[in-house]
């Protein structure tokens, strides 16, 4: 069997097959169990070498020629299948808690995969149409069939579809510049065509808005889901074209554009948040400016760009996963999510809220939660780059964070009598207990993440080595 | 010098059916002039790629035409969604797409010089519908236009990268862009139209 088949077809098939048959219990188990058992053969499994088990010889191929072009995945895409597969796993598994529907793990199944190929599609350029299909299948995710589609799913629609003609464009042009790089005209054009592309793509600042009217309109665990795997793959392809291209690499001005534009979604998304009245938006205020993190992570002249890149990713998926979970549980409580909603609510959901101002701590990056090792990373970087850029990236971690204690004050803010009491399903407690011991654990054991770290600057050629 | 007259037509059927979509608010006469505008830009497809894949091209936009129009077919209480902003109206878009094609016009050699060999009826017919799209998009958020819209941006794009790229696979994976858009199109207009439906979100 090959490899694009196993991490392709198969969740591609099963998210149809759970679509049509399966009911709402155990279609959560389904994708998680899938969504397990593919992110284990990547660890156990090595591509394009045989197997001996017994007298059984197994090997898996590692492409498929699919209409003249191929499909590849080789022995340094393992890693980052498990961590995509693996992250899947806890979105799927936590659908029922969630009390998301059951076509959320038919249609992430089948997102997972169309993302997964934007990898492994050679040439890699394609993948531009491959996001595009993702983004086109997360719409019925976000406007469930009951419900009119407000604006935010649209403008979704309309810039996803609006970045795909600029990046497949930008690779053609891109392309006459590695043969006449002193053209100076046709550089700067790629440049601004490729960058309009990923602005779009990354919701990149003024193009964010309809990240917080999702936040308002769409199930948050499904936002959720959306702000974790559009950027996870969208980063990966963009770091694709930085190691392609070696005038990317080695643009003075580009990278202090990529910074620039990175430290102004940090520090606007942080200042941002810590003014909200509304714990959705909060969120939303805080993947934007960690999708800045990661921009600036891209622009910054490092060969530990990979590697931090990844760690973010990473504790992002993890931290997500846990919030969503927590905001889709207090939204059925405070369907709003408006702080005069929420208020009090850790004395009846402290489960949840414990969770959630624990995931959002992590994004500000406090010690002993997992999202503090990628910024401490960041920071030592930054540090020895540009005092100016880690001021203001101190800045937005410093919003987010008034964010976290503003919605804490507001979350404890009860009536003296009022008891406490656990209104959580049991459930719903062991999901997010397990998302709490997730952020300690890979908080005060980062090193555990080393053995699928070491290898991940083995998928680009030129970037990290 | 046939081919070239054909060209230049099918680029006067891009403006018309562009302006018309644009301009024109009943659903049955937009979806008509959509499905004589991808018979046009399917014909400027085929100035640069072999026929069956312009074939391709035209037969998957006639499915989405059909693909919207069933759906609109059944949906007899469609509110419009009034625009909310100013200026507005049909003559204030007819200005905008005067506005594109001039631009077209003004931009249609300068391209050309700098890419040859595209063809002038494909670059014009390309930015005018590029431009039409854009336009679209610019001017309204009714699911319905939007979708119109991206379909026409798309139709545009194709006529350009066509010229530039011969992939099957890109050809194949536009065709499904185009199909889905058409499909995501079609739910969001059902999506709050139909009685609640409980029981597949809790």
């Amino acid at each position: 069997m090959s490899a694009p088949i196993i991490w392709i077809a198969i969740p591609f098939f099963v998210g149809i097959f759970s679509l049509f048959i399966l009911r709402e219990r155990s279609s959560a188990l389904i994708g998680g169990v899938t969504a397990s058992v593919l992110a284990l053969i990547a660890m156990v499994l090595p591509i394009d070498i045989a197997l001996l088990l017994g007298s059984i010889s197994i090997k898996i191929s590692p492409s498929i020629q699919f209409f003249g072009r191929s499909f590849e995945f080789n022995t340094a895409d393992r890693p980052l299948l498990v961590v995509v597969y693996g992250i899947s796993a806890l979105w799927f598994l936590g659908t029922e808690a969630s009390g998301t529907s059951r076509r959320f793990v038919s249609l992430g199944l089948m997102i997972i995969a169309l993302l997964t190929a934007s990898i492994a599609v050679e040439p890699f350029l394609y993948a531009a149409l491959l996001l595009e299909m993702a983004a086109m299948l997360v719409v019925p995710l976000l406007v469930p069939p009951y419900q009119k589609p407000g604006r935010g799913p649209v403008r979704f629609l309309i810039y996803q579809t609006l970045a795909m003609p600029f990046i497949l464009f930008s690779g053609w042009m891109l392309a006459g510049v590695e043969a006449n790089p002193g053209d100076l005209g046709a550089t700067t054009q790629a440049g601004i065509v490729l960058g309009l592309g990923f602005a779009f793509l990354l919701a990149v600042f003024p193009l964010y808005n309809w990240i917080l009217m999702l936040m308002e309109e769409s199930s948050p665990y499904v936002t959720g889901f959306l702000l974790w795997a559009l950027p996870t793959f969208i980063v990966i392809f963009a770091l694709s074209f930085l190691d392609h291209y070696a005038w990317l690499r080695n643009s003075s001005q580009l990278s202090n554009g990529i910074q620039f534009t990175g430290v102004f979604m940090v520090a606007s998304g942080g200042i941002f948040a810590s003014l909200q009245r509304h714990i959705g938006r909060i969120l939303g205020y805080a993947a934007i400016a960690e999708t800045g993190l990661l921009i600036l992570v891209m622009g910054l002249k490092s060969s530990e760009i990979v590697t931090i890149t990844f760690l973010i990713l990473i504790s992002r998926g993890l931290e997500l996963t846990v919030w969503a979970l927590a905001l889709s549980i207090i939204k059925r409580k405070a369907y709003s999510l408006r702080f005069n909603e929420v208020q009090g609510l850790a004395r009846t959901y402290p489960v949840a809220a414990a969770a959630l101002i624990l995931a959002h701590l992590s994004m500000t990056g406090f010690p002993l939660l997992v999202g503090f090792p990628p910024r401490l990373a960041i920071w030592g970087e930054l540090a020895g780059q540009s005092l100016g850029t880690s001021f203001w990236v101190f800045l937005g971690m410093l919003g987010l964070l008034v964010g976290a204690l503003r919605t804490l004050a507001v979350f404890v803010m009860a009536d003296q009598g009022k008891s406490w009491s656990m209104n959580e399903s049991l459930t719903q407690r062991t999901m997010l207990a397990l998302g709490i011991f997730g952020l300690f654990i890979l908080g005060i054991f980062p090193q555990a993440l080393q053995p699928f770290l070491a290898n991940l600057p083995s998928l680009f050629e030129h970037l990290g080595q | 010098m046939v081919m070239d007259i054909i060209s230049w037509i099918s680029v006067g059927l891009i403006l018309t059916t562009a302006t018309t979509i644009l301009i024109n608010r009943d659903w049955r006469v937009g979806l008509g002039a959509l499905a004589v505008q991808y018979l046009a830009a399917s014909w400027l497809v085929t100035r640069h790629l072999p026929f069956a894949m312009g074939s391709a091209k035209l037969i998957t936009g006639w499915m989405v035409v059909a693909v919207l129009g069933i759906t609109r077919l059944g949906l007899t209480n469609l509110e419009h969604e009034e625009d909310t902003f100013w200026p507005r109206g049909q003559g204030f878009t007819a200005i905008l797409m005067g506005i594109v094609a001039l631009i077209t016009m003004g931009s249609t050699l300068s391209i050309e010089a700098a890419i040859p060999g595209l063809g002038l009826p494909v670059i014009g017919g390309g930015i005018l519908l590029i431009g039409a799209g854009m336009v679209h998009l610019g001017v309204t958020s009714d699911p319905w236009r939007v979708t119109i819209g991206l379909l026409t941006l798309l139709a545009g794009f194709e006529i350009l990268y066509g010229a530039v790229e011969s992939s099957i696979l890109v050809t194949g994976f536009l065709a499904l862009v185009n199909l889905g858009l058409g499909i995501i199109g079609s739910y969001l207009l059902m999506a709050g139209s139909s009685p609640l439906e409980m029981e597949d979100d809790r």
